[in-house]
């Protein structure tokens, strides 16, 4: 097989990786094989975060921070052992970020450092390649003292996030809003066509309704400056800045792969720096780095004198214009020791904030099925998988309210969309078991066990139409989903100003009965600010979050916080 | 300045001043509000009655489908009410995200042999549409009627947003309204609601399941409750009501969710008369018709006779 179809089988392999990993979270969504007679628990047909958990990093900063490798987190053993085997093929072949990255990258531009030249220069190593390992010992070193940061950076959960919650959702607007301005024409025939070309693409891509979500401002504006930076430096992503790939490039310091660069043949002519992904120095007459390279193998190809090539146990003789390669790492110890104990000192610096402990915010409701919030949030990578697949858009990334230590991490937005009590979806998609999984039965709760609770609701009796204004309203008993019902009713007078009296009923919450669910406060009537709202206290995975005596004793001996 | 050059510039920006001033006055508009758009439409899906039938008939049988087939060939059989190439909606209660079992939706069974039965007379299309309150995929699903109704060859349409027309309901409470445009672009409109308890309106059965017809803020009817019902029930008078009694929800109501909020009544009854319909399922839940606001004001506005003995009763079992 010569190197030029080798080539294009890298290529090959980054459409094929990238098309799965797309595919995937279009997956992610209420799109399930369901009949009724084969019972009521509605299942996700594919492994829809099974990509996720090909992620070294996130296996790795999970260990760290919760001493455990979740379900299919082994699955990242399957990139990380070949890659001290071969080195960062992963980042050439297969990660769909990298893909993205590499695909903007080598848009044709006229700009100095995407041509010519300009370009042999740019693709030459760089000092500030080395910022990724400072990002990633930074990582480790808040992760093992119990904040999982990652998250923030790593690849995959960015690109699922980004996708999740702001690409998809973005094309959805616009394509509703081309639909909309057609038919807005006033031609019926021209309006049906547009309606029947979206009935027909949408189902494919699309969710069955728009969704918003809250805080996107955040992730699409670092989504959009990540790709926009490829404009100004070749792939500043994967060699600046991702902590995988920092990870990677130091798990190949073993490599027994790698690039073999024969002297004699070379002409430096540079065709293998203009073709460079990982800014590795490939040429004859720099230093070759190991941990860098990509294998994407661009500069094997292009070498007109077949000088360079790439095997196990290259054999190198250095001379004075053909030095060694090399397997290191170009960050001293002193800074590795630096970013690392940056990330542990992180740790006291974000929790000696109010948001975690001492004052967090009432409206942090977490999905069911969570964690406590120290083990939230050193499990969660805020890969947005949770929010994406809630078919009721209830779930958001968070912006400050669970401080800035928890930004992007699911919170509960009743107003937008309450918690099914029987949907278990999100228990079902999350990489890391910041979520664990949920039957209905155990969702729902039964004689002997209880549901499992999210919050308690309140009413705001200054605005519930009944209690402050006199007017029937039983929305949010009607609403209220559990069995018997959470909300009860009261026939109680009311007094109007001249003096009339009439009875009406007015709703009260059963705190003992409560999940929190949300639906009172989305179904409420008063729709700017609901005369009835959640908060977190009453959730189950907290024995000190509690207003009942008993559930706090009752909940101590399984769930600590 | 050449005089070319002269005549080409002024007639330039002459040509850009009288684009920008004719944009301007193309679209002026002095009105300070723009309304939503209306339709118009008068539905009229009844058939002509007939004093040889009775209005209201009930069976009991086990078999579901049995009780259906009984009830609805006594009030004259389904060729009375589809003819042969008419489009049928069927309006079930799908309103929440739960099983069959639980009672808060309308039996799949019912449906799936309804819309066989429709296709029996002939009908061109059966559609099958609601707008629930939980997420519309989930109760469609879960409720086993998507199912049902597809395997019996319907069309089942989720509700969209893009589906909604605000119609003129002429009703004294409810006026223009955002309602689900399959319901008026159709033939006949079989409600097939099944029997639950309400806190507010005391029961659900018939003229409260025509709400799921409505789009926007529809939980701030509950503040009029008995007169958006009424004229709801006015302008969406059904060609003919089939309640789903064999599952009853006592307590609990409208979502339910335990199985002991539900008791088995075995029970389907076939009206062509909706007030009567309603006032007779009120006595699966123990109550008195005569005491429901919303069906003693629906016999009060002409809609049918809550004494649905005196209406033309029949009991088969």
């Amino acid at each position: 097989m010569s190197i030029k179809t080798v080539r294009n089988l890298r290529r090959l392999s980054q459409i094929v990786f990238f098309v799965i990993f797309f595919w995937l979270i279009l997956k992610t969504n209420f799109d399930v094989d369901f009949s009724v007679a084969n019972g009521s628990d509605i299942h996700l047909p594919y492994p829809v975060s099974l990509f996720l958990q090909f992620d070294p990093l996130t296996a790795l900063g999970t260990l760290l921070s919760s001493w455990t490798v979740y379900e299919g987190l082994l699955w990242s053993l399957v990139i990380l052992i070949p890659t001290i085997f071969l080195g960062r093929f992963f980042c050439g072949w297969i990660c769909p970020m990298g893909s993205l990255n590499h695909w903007i990258s080598e848009i044709r531009s006229e700009r100095i450092t995407h041509r010519g030249k300009g370009k042999i220069e740019s693709n030459r190593y760089k000092k500030y390649q080395r910022i990724k390992y400072y990002i990633f010992f930074f990582f480790i070193g808040a992760a093992l003292m119990g904040t999982l940061q990652v998250g923030l950076l790593d690849p995959l959960p960015f690109l699922a996030r980004s996708i999740g919650t702001v690409v998809l959702p973005t094309v959805q607007s616009a394509a509703l809003g081309v639909v909309g301005w057609i038919k807005s024409i006033g031609y019926p025939p021209l309006g049906n066509a547009a309606q029947s070309v979206y009935d027909t693409i949408s189902p494919l891509v699309l969710n069955y309704r728009p969704v918003y979500f809250h805080a996107i401002l955040t992730i699409g504006l670092l989504f959009v400056v990540v790709l926009l930076l490829n404009r100004l430096f070749i792939r500043f992503w994967c060699r600046g800045i991702c902590p995988l790939g920092a990870m990677l490039g130091i798990f190949s310091r073993y490599a027994i792969f790698g690039l073999q660069k024969d002297e004699s043949k070379c002409n430096q002519c540079a065709m293998c720096n203009l073709h460079c992904q990982g800014g590795d120095n490939p040429d004859v007459g720099h230093t070759w780095h190991q941990a860098e390279c990509h294998l994407c193998l661009n500069c094997q190809a292009a070498c007109p004198e077949d000088a360079l090539s790439f095997r196990f146990f290259p054999q190198h003789e250095p001379s004075r214009a053909n030095p060694a390669p090399t397997p290191k790492v170009d960050v001293t110890r002193r800074k590795v020791l630096l970013s690392f104990l940056g990330g542990v000192a992180l740790f006291p610096l974000i929790r000696s904030g109010d948001a975690f402990g001492a004052n967090p915010n009432p409206r942090l409701i977490r999905p069911p099925g969570s964690v406590n919030e120290s083990a939230f949030l050193a499990k969660c990578i805020r890969c947005g998988q949770c929010m994406r697949v809630c078919p009721n858009n209830a779930l958001h990334p968070t912006f400050m309210e669970s401080g800035a230590e928890g930004i992007w991490t699911p919170i509960l937005i009743p107003v937008i969309g309450y918690c099914e009590p029987t949907c278990t979806l999100c228990t079902q998609v999350c990489p890391t078991g910041a979520i664990l999984h949920l039957t209905i039965k155990q969702k729902v709760g039964d004689k002997n066990e209880p549901p499992v609770r999210i919050g308690t609701a309140f009413f705001d009796r200054g605005r519930c139409l009944p209690w402050a204004m006199g007017k029937t309203c039983i929305v949010c008993e009607e609403w209220c989903p559990t069995s018997p019902k959470s909300i009860y009713l009261k026939e109680e007078t009311f007094v109007d100003r001249n003096g009339n009296e009439m009875t009406l009923k007015r709703p009260y919450v059963d705190p003992n009965l409560c999940t929190g669910c949300g639906a009172c406060e989305y179904a409420c009537p008063v729709v700017d600010r609901p005369a009835i709202y959640i908060t977190s206290v009453g959730e189950s995975r907290s024995a000190k979050n509690q207003i009942l005596l008993q559930r706090s004793k009752l909940r101590q001996g399984s769930q600590q916080s | 300045m050449k005089r070319r050059e002269f005549i080409k510039k002024t007639c330039q920006a002459a040509a850009l001043a009288a684009v920008s001033g004719g944009v301007g006055f193309l679209f002026h508009n002095r009105e300070s509000s723009a309304y939503a758009k209306l339709v118009q439409a008068n539905p009229a899906f009844q058939v002509a009655a007939d004093s040889s039938l009775p209005k209201i008939v009930l069976a009991q049988n086990a078999d579901h489908i049995a009780a259906l087939h009984a009830a609805l060939d006594a009030v004259g059989g389904i060729k009375r009410f589809v003819k042969p190439g008419e489009k049928v909606t069927i309006k079930p209660n799908i309103g929440w995200d739960r099983t069959p079992e639980q009672g808060a939706d309308t039996n799949p069974v019912l449906v799936g042999e309804m819309v066989r039965l429709c296709f029996d007379a002939g009908a061109s299309e059966v559609v099958i549409s609601d707008i629930p309150c939980n997420y519309a995929p989930r109760c469609f699903l879960r409720s086993g009627i998507k199912e049902a109704a597809e395997k019996a060859g319907a069309k089942v349409i989720l509700p969209r947003d893009e589906d909604l027309v605000t119609v003129d309901l002429g009703g004294k409470m409810l006026t223009a309204w955002p309602v689900l445009k399959h319901f008026i672009e159709t033939d006949r409109l079989i409600n097939m609601p099944i029997v639950k308890n309400h806190s507010l309106s005391r029961c659900t059965v018939g003229m409260k399941n025509l709400y799921g017809i409505l789009g926007g803020s529809r939980n701030q009817l509950h503040q009029q409750i008995d007169q958006s019902i009424v004229d709801l029930a006015t302008f969406f008078t059904p060609t003919l009501v089939v309640v789903d009694a064999t599952r009853v929800m006592l307590r609990g109501g409208p979502t339910g969710g335990s199985l002991d909020d539900v008791t088995i009544k075995n029970t389907v009854i076939c009206a062509t008369d909706q007030v009567a319909a309603d006032a007779r399922s009120a006595e699966f839940l123990d109550m008195q018709p005569d005491k429901i606001g919303h069906i003693v004001l629906a016999q009060s506005s002409g809609l049918g006779n809550l004494d649905y003995k005196a209406a033309g009763y029949k009991e088969l079992s």
